[in-house]
Order: C-alpha cells, then structure tokens, then sequence
C-alpha cells in the first residue's frame, strides 16, 4: 500500500505511506487514480509516514495536485511540502510557462497536419525532391570517381604510394578467404545447369550440347556475374562499414589531420585490392565451373573425361574465356567504388551506418548487373 | 541491518598471466561522493565493469544494497541494474535516438506502465534538471557539444531516479570551467535527491571539489580513505599523484595554509 485515503467533513485527507519511487510508480499511479475528487473542496495530504519520495513520485503527486486544483478542491499539506515536490516544480515551471513540452512524434505530426499542403502539390515535390536528390547522388559519383582517378594518377609514380602491404591485405580479404564460397557456388551453379539442359536435349538426343552449354554459360556469364555478385555481398558491405564506422568514430578526420589523404590510404588500395582478387577469383570460379560440368557429365551422361574435355576445346574459341575475364576489373571497380562512396557519406549516427551499409551491396549489385548487360550488347556488336 | 550501499570482497580478475585486481575491497557508504583514482591500467574501468555486472570477476563478492550480483543473473539481475545509474566516458548516447528518447529508454524498458505523456514529462524533468535548455530534446547526440553530452548522459543515468549513480571520467574532455559547472551539478544533485555518486576520475580539481573519501588503486588492490587523510598515505604512487606539481595548490588550501 501507497496511499490511505480517509474521508472528512470538507473532503479528503489522504495519507501517503511506504516507498514512492519509480519502481514502485505502477501502484502510485493506480492508487492516485482510484482516488475519488468528486464533491471534494478541501483535501489534507500527509506525507510523514513516507519511507522514500523520488522525483518520478514526486511528479506523480504533483500531477494529483494539480488534478484537484482544477477540480477546485484546496490542497494542503500537514506540515512542510516535500522538497522534491519543490525541485519538480522549479524544474518544471519555467517549460510550461514557455509552452507544452515537445511531444516529439505527436506535435511533429500536428505541425505536419497544420501546413496547408494540397495532395497532388505534395507527390509534385515529393517526385522533384527524388529526381534532385538522384541527380546529386549521380554528381556524388561522378565527383567520387574523379577524385579516386586523379588519387590514382598521383599515386603511379610513386609506387610506395599505392600502399602494396594494404593493398595485399585487401587481397587477402577479398580474393582468398571467398575462395571456398565462391568454388562451391560455381559448382553447384555448373551442376544445376547440366542437369537442366541434359534433361531437355536428351530427347533430341543431343546431350554432347550438354558441355557447350555448361562451357560457354560458365566462362563467358556466370563464372564472372556470380562471382561479382557474392564479392559485392561480402566486399562491398565490409567496405562501406569499416570507412562508416571510421568516419563514425572521426579516423577519417585523424588521418586528413595528419596530412593522409584518405582516398589514398583507404579508398585506392581497397579498389585495387578488389580488381586484382576477383579476376583471380573469377578464374577460380571458371575452373570449378567446369569441374561441375564435367561431373555431372560423367555421372548423369555415362560421358568418359577424355569425351568432355575434347568436347570442351571444341565448344570455345580462343576469346571465350577472356570475354568472360575482361569483365572481371570493371566489376572490380563498380564493387568498390559502391562501398567506399557509401562508406565515406556516412555521418552522425549509426543507423546511418546500416543504411549506407544497404545501400551500397544493393547499388554494388545492381551496377554489376548493368554493366554486364552493357557488355553482352557491346560484345554484339564488335561480334565475339 | 543497513548495509552498505556498494560493498566488493576480495574481488580478483586476471585475464590470462595479467593480474588486474588481487583481493580488492571496496566500501561505498550512503549519501557519499566517492572518488575512485589510479593510474592507467591498474584496472578502473576493469572495476566498474564488475561492479555494474558487464563481466564476472574470478572470484569475490560484489553486494549492491546487500545483493550479491555475481551470483544474480537473468530478471534479479536486471532488476538490480533497474536502481543504479551510470555515465560512460565517452558518454555512449545512442547515436540513432534524440535526446528525450535517450532518457527515455531505460523508463521503457523498466517502467512499464508510465504512459507515454507521463514519459514525455518526466523525461523533460530530467533534461531539465541537468540544465540543458529545453529544445535539445529533440536533438541528436551528433549535434551536441561536449558539455552537453555529459549532461545528457547524466539525465539517462537519472532517467529511473537511482540512488546509486556511477560516473565514468564525467569531466573529462570538458574545459576547466566546463568541469566545475559539471562538478556543481553534481553536487546539487547528489544534495537534492540524496545520491551516492561513485565516480572514477584523474581530475584533480574534480576530486578536491567533490569526493568525501577517494579509494586508490594500487599493487592490484584499493586503499580507501577520506580525502583529507589519503593525501598522507606513504605509498609512493600516492605521494606523486597528491603530491605532485599539479596538485600542491589543492593541497594548501586543503591544509588551510
């Protein structure tokens, strides 16, 4: 118990017991609520029996008071008011003669409400402030790449300057430890599509296409494309979170203050980290893709190794492999340039973090995609 | 029987060969402001992780109000960690919530039933209390200066009116004048609400201005005494460190000379 409410002549006299403390506040809150003020002019508050009164109780009571004042009851207390309730009401005082205090969400969405703003006016800006904000992301990028060409430019002359020992760490990062991964997806990816395609030619009794097929998808498409996918899912959220929560933790700032260009020791060798491992990663993917092919031959088609292999160097022309190859670098460089861009506009909080963090596999990914479109057209017209 | 409101035992942690406390024994008592004072690496922020239950020591007992949390875990944990307050150094606002949201988040979590004008209020109540002006409620920790980090982090720690109230290094990074209006504030505070302030700091002035008893860190374990008395103790590390060119001005004012 909290609270002993008597009844008297003129109203109440309510006698505040125990601890009032935050902890406690359910039962304070239940016990001040219960109390009827109906037909109450005077009520008497005791508070020598309280064993703690804390501010939360404190605010509570005052909350009470106020309550019955404006019921019109008189409120008086036996003996001295507590001096928290004094503290809560030199503390409170000044704010609510200033205005109610902000109730964040609640007074945001009414200031929202209040402004007179027609519906299709509202979608008008809404679509400008998308095409504004697409188009400084686009200035953004260019910019980004602008300066990452002339870091580069300045750095080639001097080798030290392009940071071999971290560009091997990202090497490592990024190539090496994708290796397993990356093997095992090119696999099965290179065993979904001789089964596929088996089962279909089978009944033109063509099943020999089977490693045409496996050859070709593998080496010119998919060894680079998923590689470049899976690189953008692991790489290119560890860059943008490792420069985000160096700018978060204000590294970035360090670095310039000590003259080091950031685009140099963080930007640069992680771009040319990428764009040496996922070519490498792109052959070992190639490799496997055709170890697939050959398996499933071997043990779906009864096709003997020497079969398939010879099938294999008639299938490919000498630019196959390299068609597929020369896509690897640009890959490379739209991965990185997505988590580092994303990675160095993150400012202020952590949220911010994860969102550039999103932001950029799904940019990494989308531009990888893009661009692999752009070179099947480009690779039609020049006829490889 | 009252019991002291921190009590640790013949604490002891190692991590691997590194000995940082061997048999430390520690007193807070009501109504106190104690200053917790070591040199770097001998274990402070290794202490109040302990205490606050971050990490379990390898042996002793530390008693909050008379309960041992090292053999607490789960809600009785929980709901011990409900009646302390505690400021970290850098302040550890959370970066994605205002202000007011910060100061509310310990009210969500523990006092389940404040309706949410009544956390509005009470929120402002605090943020008030720690003299910030109204209107940086509604800003986020990446928009406050210094200062008023401190005072945010302070009105979290306040947010469930604890009455033990753990400060980690809360002058540092302030200016000297920063520091004394902190120092004030806390004061007041502690006067007003009745707080024990356990307050780890290399402030010197911080010390002399607010510390009741002060326990040392040294040779893995804590010599306590009152601030007078400690500045006396032969321990050299003591001697240099209340003894040294910085200190010597609170020293004779101490001493009356």
């Amino acid at each position: 118990m909290v609270l002993e409410v008597h009844s008297t002549e003129q109203g109440l006299a309510l006698d505040l017991t125990g601890e009032w403390r935050a902890l406690t506040y359910r039962q304070i809150d239940t016990a001040l609520a219960a109390v009827d003020l109906a037909g109450a002019h005077r009520i008497e508050i005791a508070t020598d029996r309280l064993a703690a009164l804390d501010l939360t109780g404190a605010w509570r009571l005052r909350e009470f008071v106020r309550q019955a004042q404006h019921l019109g009851a008189e409120v008086a207390f036996a003996g001295t008011p507590p001096d928290q309730l004094r503290l809560v009401e030199e503390t409170l005082r000044p704010i609510e003669a200033a205005g109610p205090p902000p109730r964040h969400m609640k007074a945001l969405r009414e200031e929202l409400r209040e402004l007179p703003v027609e519906a299709e006016v509202a979608t008008l800006t809404f679509i400008g402030r998308l095409a504004v904000t697409l188009w400084h992301d686009m200035l953004g990028a260019l910019a980004f790449l602008g300066r990452l060409t002339s870091t580069a430019a300045g750095a080639l002359p001097h080798p030290r300057g392009l940071r071999p020992i971290s560009i091997a760490r990202h090497v490592y990062d990024t190539g090496i430890t994708a290796i397993p991964i990356v093997a095992l997806i090119a696999f099965l990816i290179s065993v979904i599509i001789a089964y596929m395609s088996a089962q279909q030619l089978r009944s033109f009794g063509a099943e020999i296409f089977v490693v045409d097929l496996v050859t070709i998808g593998v080496l010119r498409e998919l060894g680079v494309l998923l590689t470049a996918i899976i690189v953008a899912g692991r790489s290119g959220s560890a860059f943008a979170a490792e420069i985000g929560s160096m700018k978060l933790n204000e590294e970035v700032d360090a670095l310039q203050a000590t003259g080091v260009d950031p685009f140099e020791a963080l930007v640069l060798p992680r771009v040319l980290g990428l764009v040496i491992s996922l070519p490498l990663l792109t052959v070992v993917a190639d490799l496997i893709g055709l170890v697939g092919g050959a398996v499933l031959c071997a043990s779906l088609l009864h096709m003997p190794l020497d079969q398939y292999v010879n099938r294999v160097s008639q299938a490919i022309s000498a630019s196959t492999f390299w068609v597929g190859i020369i896509k690897a670098p640009v890959f490379a460089v739209l991965i990185a340039m997505a988590g580092t861009h994303r990675g160095m506009q993150v400012r202020g909080s952590s949220r911010e973090l994860g969102r550039l963090t999103t932001v950029a596999v799904v940019q990494a990914i989308f531009l990888v995609i893009l661009a692999d479109a752009l070179f099947a057209v480009l690779f039609m017209e020049i006829g490889v | 029987m009252t019991y002291p409101v921190l009590e640790v035992r013949g604490l002891v942690n190692r991590f691997g060969p590194q000995v940082v406390h061997e048999g430390l024994d520690m007193e807070v008592r009501e109504d106190e402001v104690f200053g917790i004072v070591g040199g770097s690496g001998t274990g402070k922020s290794v202490l109040l992780r302990s205490v606050l239950g971050l990490q379990r020591p390898q042996a002793g007992t530390i008693c909050i109000e008379g309960q041992d949390i090292t053999q607490l875990s789960g809600g009785a944990l929980r709901a011990v960690k409900g009646r302390y307050g505690v400021t970290f150094q850098q302040g550890a606002l959370y970066s994605s919530l205002n202000v007011l949201q910060n100061v509310q988040l310990p009210m969500v979590e523990h006092l389940v039933a404040l309706s949410p004008s009544a956390r509005d209020e009470l929120a402002m109540l605090k943020i008030r209390l720690v003299g910030l002006p109204a209107d940086a409620a509604r800003k986020y920790p990446a928009e406050l200066s210094g200062g008023m980090v401190k005072r945010a982090a302070l009105a979290r720690a306040l947010a469930l009116d604890p009455r033990l109230l753990f400060l980690d290094e809360p002058t540092s990074g302030l200016d000297p004048i920063g520091a004394a209006e902190f120092d004030e504030l806390m004061l007041y505070l502690q006067r007003q609400l009745r707080l024990t302030v356990v307050m780890i700091t290399h402030d010197l002035d911080s010390i002399f201005r607010t510390c009741n008893r002060v326990g040392v860190i040294v040779d893995h374990r804590m010599e306590t005494d009152t601030l007078e008395r400690i500045v006396d103790h032969p321990h050299p590390w003591i001697q240099a460190y209340f003894h040294g060119e910085r200190a010597s001005i609170h020293l004779k004012v101490a001493h009356g000379a």
